[in-house]
């Protein structure tokens, strides 16, 4: 992960994203899961699933740093993207920055 | 091109000629078929003659191929023929009038007679055989008339016509020659158990006697036997056994020994002619069952066809008595020799009893009376000259008894390492057993942690547990106290008391005051804190939708690739042409993929996208079914009385009338009800949470069904008799369940947990409780809002909710 040169996108102000209930945004063509946590801090993750099966995972349950996926209980650490045990696996995750009420995604 | 059609004539319009004309017929169109019965009826099933004489069939019940088969494959059908020669040098074959039938090739499957006892006085009125639709029918006839009957022959067939004629209300005797009933299918311990079950059934029995002489004059009036002594019988059943019809082959010069002499490929001595089923004799076996008749068939079929076929190599025969309430199974050998080990389970309570033989360590045969769930499994594993294993072994003798029907669960040791335990999420017992023995796991929740084994639905527990206990044996102990999840150690009880005595408002507040080890919980904890938080206080609790799960957040089901499922209501399962043309208007604009009937009586939309589902709804104008809630789901009716002739209530309005009423409040878990119009229960009130059957005179209610992950026959809570009486308690029973209930415990688990007569003590019979019960459903009732009106109504949530955010990159 940032290894590449990510240029920050200024995305939205923090009111757009409601306390623990995710929402996607789409930056160049990609879909980012983004989670604001009960501190207003702000993760974003790639929206897909890590599950063999793939699928969403904005509207997943949100408990601190953590996400219980939606579709199959999968709990992932959203500032690092691991999965954690019993499971495995890894989501790509963004940088992101809070400025003033502003939210950035770097992308 | 050759037009010519080659001509195909078979002589028998029974089981194996016909089977075998329906396996040509699958692999090819290429004959013309011409077809003689010298019975005045299509093919009909034989072995089903008992039923008819029964009286659980009728003939229309057991024809196998109508009049309209024959003409839909271009067969010639002549019943009522009979064909008396096959004519080798002019290849014809020629009926009795003297019909000349041109053959390239020829099947005779004239099945056989039966053997009628060349004794004086066996051609006299009243004496029969049992062998076709003419001899029921003349049973039937007899049993009008006449009261003493004797049955000659204690074989399968004897016993099912004695039974069939007892069923008519005949006396009857059977009379048999040997010390055991069906000696050729049962060794001496089954007969014996037979025996004293159709004893049980009204036959009476005459063993060891040998008839020597029919009396009587024109009509048989008794049978005189070997010892002088005689029996009195106005009607008399021979059923001592069949022989093979080989008329016709013998008329025109072919081979025939017992039965017509044919090879591996059903070839008989005369060229181009074939011979399958009864009327046969392979290897020197002459079968009068019909398993074999199929495979002969099936061989016939291919090599005259010119498909290729491996050989024919005789059939290992299964045995199974046709009597209601009486079953005998037998396959292979079963009457033990020096030769065999021999495994016997004898259950005189249950009256069943097992037997199965092994020569050198591999199953021959076996016996099974009363129960035999395992005849299809045994014929199998004899058939494939199985070697007996342990693991076998525990599977087919199971513990303790003869098997009592239940579904014996394989044990776990005997389960092999790569077995899937854990179904949803795919954990074998191998990996079960290394996270035991490598991590030094000992809970299922460990192993729930480790391995993902029970932790999708929870069915596979019990082997989970198994595995532990045998793994660990005795240091294997059921989890100690377990709070409702990984972040508390109190349980359910404990929290709801704290919520109630220290007015907790909030999931945070409960987390906080009560030290949850993980500040903010899990996908456990929190929607069951939100359910229980608005269950305490229905009018204050702000619901979060934060801590519910994606369902339940979004009033929509999510499918595996992120798109939504909308279930409108259709109340009681009744819906409009109006509202489906809506539907289908809906559906087209925005590109639903599946519009699916559901098992709850209402439609599916599968397949709409995220941020169409408030258009969707809006469109619709529909409330929503709540497919996706901890709450009532949907009440499934019948017709009722309405529309239906037995209707006694009217299903379908009290179905409506209830879903109306308790829907939109938060259950512990999913509810599903069902309301029958009359005790047929075509809406099937067994599996349903509540299970409401009408009758005439009021309603009997039901709870506790489940037909789902567990499934559960209902228990019968009450009768009540007015409709104002059956929605009561249907409110206290829910509004008990949800006070009393687990989250996520469906009412299967809770009746058995809190106990039936708890539940009618508390929601039916105390009146002053059941009516506070009432009342507080009623206010719970009260502050229900339609979740997709609400939804289209707050423009802010909506927005954030349902639309991405979208940058032009």
């Amino acid at each position: 992960m940032g290894a590449t040169q990510e240029t920050m996108h200024h995305v939205g102000t923090l009111d757009m994203f409601m306390k623990q209930i995710g929402r996607i945004v789409e930056l160049n063509g990609e879909q980012i899961a983004v989670f604001r946590d009960s501190s207003d801090r702000i993760y974003a993750v790639e929206n897909r699933n890590p599950h063999p099966k793939g699928g969403p995972l904005a509207e997943g349950i949100v408990s601190g740093h953590y996400l219980y996926d939606p579709l199959y209980d999968w709990k992932i650490d959203l500032t690092t993207g691991l999965v954690q045990a019993p499971d495995t696996g890894q989501v790509k995750v963004y940088e992101v920055k809070v400025e003033n009420g502003g939210v950035w995604i770097g992308a | 091109m050759n037009t010519h059609k080659p001509k195909l004539v078979v002589i028998g319009n029974g089981m194996a000629g016909i089977s075998t004309v329906e396996q040509i017929l699958k692999l090819t169109t290429q004959f013309e078929i011409t077809v003689f019965g010298s019975e005045p009826h299509p093919n009909y099933n034989r072995i089903m003659l008992s039923y008819v004489l029964e009286g659980s069939k009728t003939i229309d019940d057991i024809v196998l191929n109508d009049w309209q088969w024959y003409a839909d494959n271009g067969i010639t059908l002549h019943t009522g023929t009979k064909v008396v020669k096959i004519d080798e040098t002019h290849k014809e074959v020629v009926t009795e009038e003297g019909m000349r039938v041109p053959y390239d090739k020829v099947i005779i499957a004239t099945g056989s007679n039966s053997f009628i006892l060349p004794i004086p006085g066996s051609d006299k009125q009243g004496v029969i055989g049992f062998r076709d639709i003419a001899d029921c029918n003349q049973m039937l006839e007899a049993a009008k008339t006449y009261k003493k009957a004797a049955v000659i022959g204690g074989g399968l067939l004897g016993l099912e016509a004695a039974k069939g004629l007892v069923q008519l209300g005949m006396d009857v005797t059977v009379v048999h020659l040997m010390e055991d009933l069906m000696e050729r299918q049962l060794d001496h311990q089954a007969a014996l158990m037979l025996r004293a079950e159709l004893e049980r059934q009204g036959i009476k029995f005459k063993m060891q006697a040998q008839t020597v002489e029919l009396l009587g004059g024109e009509r048989v009036s008794g049978l005189r036997f070997a010892d002088d002594t005689v029996l009195d019988a106005e009607f008399v059943v021979m059923a001592v056994g069949i022989k093979p019809n080989v008329e016709v082959a013998r008329n025109s010069g072919i081979e025939v020994n017992r039965g017509i002499v044919v090879n591996d490929y059903m070839q008989t001595s005369m060229k181009d002619v074939y011979s399958v089923g009864e009327c046969n004799e392979h290897r020197g076996v002459c079968y009068g069952l019909v398993a074999p008749l199929f495979e002969q068939g099936m061989v016939l079929a291919k090599h005259i066809c010119g498909v290729e076929t491996a050989a024919y190599e005789g059939s290992v025969v299964s045995t199974k008595l046709k009597i209601s309430g009486v079953d005998v199974f037998s396959t292979g050998e079963f009457i033990d020799g020096p030769e065999h080990t021999v495994i016997v389970s004898k259950d005189d309570w249950k009256r069943t009893y097992k037997k199965i033989l092994l020569k050198d360590g591999i199953m021959v045969g076996a016996v099974l009376y009363g129960d035999i769930t395992d005849s299809a499994e045994l014929q199998k594993l004899i058939k494939q000259k199985t070697t007996m294993t342990d693991e076998l072994y525990n599977t087919l003798m199971g513990t303790g008894c003869c098997g009592s029907g239940a579904k014996k669960a394989a044990t776990v040791e005997t389960m092999s390492d790569d077995e899937i335990v854990c179904g949803c999420n795919g954990v074998t017992k191998g990996s079960i057993i290394d996270a035991v023995t490598n991590q030094g796991l000992t809970t299922v929740d460990e192993i729930k942690a480790c391995t993902g084994a029970t932790r999708s639905c929870g069915g596979c527990k019990p082997v989970v547990e198994q595995i532990l206990q045998y793994v660990l044996g005795d240091g294997f102990k059921t989890a100690a106290k377990q709070g409702i999840c990984g972040c508390t150690t109190l349980s359910r009880d404990e929290i709801v008391a704290e919520i109630k005595a220290k007015g907790l408002q909030t999931t945070k507040e409960v987390m906080h005051v009560l030290g949850w080890n993980e500040p903010e919980g899990c996908s456990k904890c929190r929607p069951a804190l939100n359910y229980y938080l608005g269950m305490i206080y229905p009018d204050t609790h702000e619901d979060e939708k934060e801590s519910r799960f994606v369902n339940e957040r979004m009033n929509a089901n999510i499918q595996k690739d992120g798109t939504y499922t909308v279930v409108p209501r259709m109340y009681g399962g009744v819906t409009t042409p109006e509202d489906l043309k809506k539907i289908a208007d809906v559906s087209l604009k925005y590109d639903v993929k599946v519009v699916k009937v559901t098992g709850g009586q209402r439609l599916d939309l599968i397949g709409v996208k995220k941020e169409d589902l408030p258009k969707v709804w809006e469109e619709l104008g529909m409330p929503s079914g709540y497919a996706y809630a901890k709450s009532l789901r949907t009440v499934k009716t019948c017709v009722g009385s309405q529309f239906c002739r037995f209707g006694t209530q009217d299903s379908m309005s009290m179905g409506a009338l209830l879903e109306r009423k308790f829907e939109r409040i938060d259950y512990p878990a999913k509810f599903k009800m069902a309301v029958n119009g009359c005790p047929r229960n075509c809406a099937e009130a067994c599996t349903k949470d509540i299970g409401i059957v009408g009758n005439d005179g009021g309603w009997e209610i039901f709870i506790g069904g489940n037909g789902g992950i567990k499934a559960r026959l209902a228990d019968s809570l009450c009768k009540v008799k007015t409709d104002e009486e059956l929605i009561e308690v249907c409110g206290a029973v829910i509004q008990y369940y949800r006070e009393t209930g687990n989250y996520l415990e469906r009412t299967s688990e809770w009746v058995e947990r809190v106990g039936l007569e708890q539940i009618k003590a508390v929601a039916v019979d105390d009146l002053n409780h059941r009516r506070e019960l009432v009342e507080r459903v009623e206010f719970a009732l009260k502050q229900a809002e339609e979740p997709w009106s609400k939804m289209l109504n707050d423009h802010d949530s909506r927005s954030k909710m349902f639309h991405s955010v979208e940058m032009k990159g």
